[in-house]
């Protein structure tokens, strides 16, 4: 007799408590159906253009800023091994 | 030529300093808005390629018939800056596709044979650099084959089905959109402007890596 009046006291309690933890507990979406497609993105889930387009300017002047250097460096190379081979052919001609 | 080569770097620094304030200032395209403004400097590119690969041509036609070493250096330099305005012109393509296409890149017919003359171009370059004597002659073939591939990119979007916008694009934005046209050719001819300078000055460094071989040939004789 104990027994069951210990069950029905829990039952009780379960079915008082139950609309509070119905309440806390999240509903889940329904199942999707279908995919619906947007006419309009919102705008905050765009791609944005600016950095694309800087990025795009900025390669350009990476490039050609480089290319430039590029050409500088190898005629500075150049150049030396010119004065280079000048002196050593001045060098060779003194000795004789 | 040296004495034209100071006021026309100057005019060309000028005239890219202004571009970016140009582009700013010309219209927005109505559909893809800003990013459309990479435009100007993505076909400003590839007009300056364009000539960088007719001179290459013209280069190497000259040096394979007449054997004039000018010639070919001007072709070496020309095939350089060939790859050079092509890197720049595929990057900024794929900046300016990843907004408007969705995606970086596309094996479309024009993009990819753009990709393909890249290649032929530092193939030239790698024949240069490794294929040891005779490698002017090979290197000058390829640089013709190479420019004979160009007015096929040029058409190929009017030709096949495309992802890029056809030539008509420039027809049009001519007669509904002259600020923009006027813009894209201001683009235009100061990209062409920057490739005659870089080309004088590759050209002066293989006029001097010549002139050094040339001393090393006296000095062992």
């Amino acid at each position: 007799m104990n027994m069951l009046r210990c069950a029905v006291m829990a039952l009780f309690c379960v079915l008082l408590a139950a609309p509070a933890i119905l309440a806390q507990t999240p509903q889940p979406p329904p199942a999707t159906e279908g995919f619906v497609p947007a006419n309009d993105l919102p705008a905050v889930e765009q791609l944005p253009a600016a950095p694309l387009v800087i990025g795009a300017y900025a390669c350009f002047l990476v490039i050609m800023v480089g290319y430039a250097w590029s050409i500088s460096r190898r005629l500075n190379t150049v150049e030396a091994e010119m004065r280079a081979l000048e002196q050593r052919q001045a060098r060779g001609s003194g000795q004789r | 030529m040296r004495k034209l080569f100071t006021p026309l770097a100057i005019l060309t620094a000028a005239m890219l300093g202004y571009a970016p304030i140009a582009i700013a200032n010309a219209p927005y395209e109505s559909t893809m808005l800003l990013v459309q403004k990479i435009f100007y400097f993505h076909l400003a590119t590839w007009m300056a390629l364009a000539t960088a690969v007719t001179v290459c041509a013209a280069g190497s036609v000259i040096y394979l018939f007449k054997g004039n070493e000018k010639a070919d250096r001007i072709a070496f330099a020309a095939a350089e800056l060939s790859v050079v305005y092509c890197t720049f012109g595929l990057i900024s393509g794929s900046l300016w596709g990843r907004k408007a296409w969705g995606v970086w890149w596309q094996w479309d017919a024009k993009l990819t044979m753009a990709f393909m003359l890249e290649m032929i171009f530092l193939g030239y370059l790698i024949v240069r650099k490794y294929a040891g004597p005779g490698a002017e002659k090979l290197a000058a073939a390829m640089g013709i084959f190479g420019a004979a591939t160009a007015p096929f990119i040029y058409k190929s979007a009017d030709w096949w089905r495309t992802v890029h916008p056809q030539t008509s694009v420039m027809k049009t934005l001519g007669e509904k959109a002259p600020p923009m046209w006027n813009v894209v050719w201001f683009c235009g001819v100061a990209f062409v402007l920057l490739f005659v300078v870089l080309l004088t000055l590759r050209v002066g460094l293989e006029d001097r890596r010549a002139e050094l071989d040339r001393l090393y040939l006296e000095a062992e004789a």
